[in-house]
């Protein structure tokens, strides 16, 4: 019986990586050799050479590196704030706001694509890393997270910060975000893996590969009007995906935590 | 003295609202007023140069209601929660229970399940792209081993939204995995020395013990898959652009089409609405049912 579900466990994990596996393997070889399954063929890189010139994907990843980072630069301010606001400080008003904010969670930004495009457009962001980045910022998500750890911190620092004299900002700065680090790698991890894999808001909201992300890139790639072959889009898609497959790959561990601390709402 | 308390509730106040400002000036430009402008612009007809656009009341919904390829659209989506929700689900909760038991190559094993997880949705459908191609995919390659015919898997009515649902339940399962494997490390391991010793098999421990232990983690799964099968539709983009004949367009797919490819904005703005009065309903049911049951650590 433990030897059957061993096997069932495995014959599972190869079902599930096979994808991947096959991908990668045809990204390092001819079409006609990838579509035989000719295990024997030798390997080539002129499917990533192919893929390289096809499309100024350089550009592309500086673009997706540029917007998770201002995301995340964005969301970290924005969410420390108003999560401090709502763990710590009490005024009239405050539940109510809360209440404001968590309907968030069910106002997906993907379903108000098109005010939030009249939106974007209004403030001149069209076609901007800003752009696409704004309607993230201020996420429900995170600021409940940052409410949660602020929660978690002992009153007692707090006294003792003001005692020494520490303004609002100061305590802020020096108690509570010192102490929330773990929330805030956890946040971290799935904000820039969520907005690294991120297409359809960049799609509407970019129009030119100054400001095009990589999957709004390797969707116009992949386009059947563009005639390339299914190595070289397993080439394309390779190279796309390895700099977050890599870092998933060495901090594994982190990444499962911070999807599951994440989900912990 | 008094004074001095009123004082600094004030300032308390005023600093409150500072701290909230960024935020709820984000929210409201990107949630609050695009929700409230897509009620109003959904109540308006479709201005063309000759004819300004009008307040036409509840006509924008009365045409969707008439629209067979909305229909369509809705009967595709629910086949596709329907179909996604609960098999991902399943698999999820068999990875975790294999995941978190005694096998070989256990770390091989969570990494395969969750590397999906981690790639864009347009990656992973590049990938399945290979696996559906007609004559040249994997599939067909594979059922020709035992003879069977060609078959064109997204260019078909009868299997491309099926194709469609099959990519994202391997996106999905490894993320759920991650919850249920969180929910099983809590179990206290004197349940399971307190079976053993009654003389319960694994299969009994499993479905007596584990198995009603996991629920509120099912229930929280099952709200987040219920989001999801609204929201994950970029594969569609790739795999089969909705078609053919809208065999698996779903409903934010063609929300975007409507509003992006024929310029149609009040019929977009008014099937977002619906979209939002089906989320409010699932708010609704998590935070007065759900949130009572589920208590997360």
């Amino acid at each position: 019986m433990r030897h059957i579900e061993s096997i069932g466990a495995l014959l599972l994990a190869v079902i599930w990586i096979s994808p991947l596996v096959f991908a990668f393997w045809a990204a390092f070889h001819t079409t006609s050799d990838a579509v035989n399954f000719n295990l024997a063929a030798p390997w080539t890189l002129d499917n990533f050479r192919t893929a390289w010139v096809g499309a100024p994907w350089l550009k592309y990843f500086l673009n997706t590196f540029l917007l998770v980072t201002v995301i995340l630069i964005g969301q970290f301010i924005v969410t420390t704030l108003a999560g401090f606001a709502f763990a710590q400080v009490r005024f009239p008003g405050r539940d109510f706001v809360f209440i404001l904010v968590l309907m968030q969670l069910f106002i997906l930004p993907e379903v108000l694509i098109v005010e939030n495009y009249a939106m974007v457009s209004r403030l001149g962001l069209f076609d901007s890393i800003l752009g696409v980045g704004m309607p993230y910022m201020a996420s429900a998500f995170g600021i409940f997270l940052m409410r949660q750890a602020f929660k978690g911190v002992p009153m007692e620092l707090h006294e003792a910060a003001r005692v020494e004299g520490c303004g609002w900002f100061g305590i802020l700065w020096r108690v509570y975000v010192p102490l929330a680090r773990p929330t805030y790698l956890a946040y971290a991890l799935v904000s820039v893996s969520t907005h690294w894999n991120n297409f359809l808001w960049p799609l509407i909201v970019t129009n030119s590969p100054d400001t095009r992300p990589l999957t709004v890139g390797l969707s116009i790639f992949g386009a059947p009007e563009n005639g390339v072959d299914i190595s070289v889009i397993s080439a394309a898609t390779m190279m796309s995906v390895a700099p977050l497959l890599i870092a998933f790959l060495v901090f594994q561990r982190q990444f499962v935590q911070a999807f599951l601390r994440a989900g912990i709402k | 003295m008094s004074e001095h308390i009123n004082l600094e509730k004030r300032r308390q106040a005023i600093y409150g609202w500072l701290l909230l400002s960024p935020a709820m000036i984000l929210l409201t430009l990107f949630a609050f007023y695009p929700s409230i402008a897509t009620l109003w612009s959904s109540l308006f007809s479709r201005g063309t140069r000759r004819k300004p656009s009008e307040f036409v009341g509840g006509e924008n919904y009365a045409d969707l209601f008439a629209d067979p390829v909305f229909w369509k659209v809705v009967t595709n989506n629910l086949i596709y929660a329907a179909a996604t929700i609960p098999i991902s689900i399943a698999i999820a909760l068999a990875m975790a229970l294999w995941a978190n038991s005694k096998i070989p190559a256990r770390g091989f094993v969570r990494t395969a399940y969750f590397t999906p997880t981690v790639l864009p949705m347009i990656a992973a459908a590049n990938l399945w792209l290979f696996f559906y191609t007609p004559g040249l995919g994997v599939l067909d390659q594979f059922f020709g081993l035992f003879g069977l015919p060609s078959i064109n898997w997204l260019g078909q009515p009868e299997t491309a939204l099926w194709a469609v649902i099959i990519v994202t339940i391997w996106k999905e399962a490894g993320f759920f995995m991650i919850f249920y494997l969180a929910a099983l490390q809590t179990i206290p391991e004197d349940l399971k020395e307190a079976a053993d010793i009654e003389g319960a098999s694994r299969w009994t421990y499993t479905r007596r013990i584990v198995l009603p232990l996991l629920m509120p983690t099912t229930l929280f799964i099952m709200v987040n898959a219920l989001i999801n099968s609204v929201k994950l539709i970029d594969h569609l983009f790739i795999l089969t652009k909705g078609g053919p004949n809208d065999a698996s367009k779903l409903i934010l797919y063609y929300i975007w089409e409507m509003a992006f490819a024929f310029f149609d904005a009040p019929h977009a703005a008014a099937m977002t609405i619906l979209v939002l009065v089906v989320l409010g309903v699932v708010a609704g049911i998590k935070f007065t049912i759900l949130d009572k049951r589920t208590h997360y650590q």
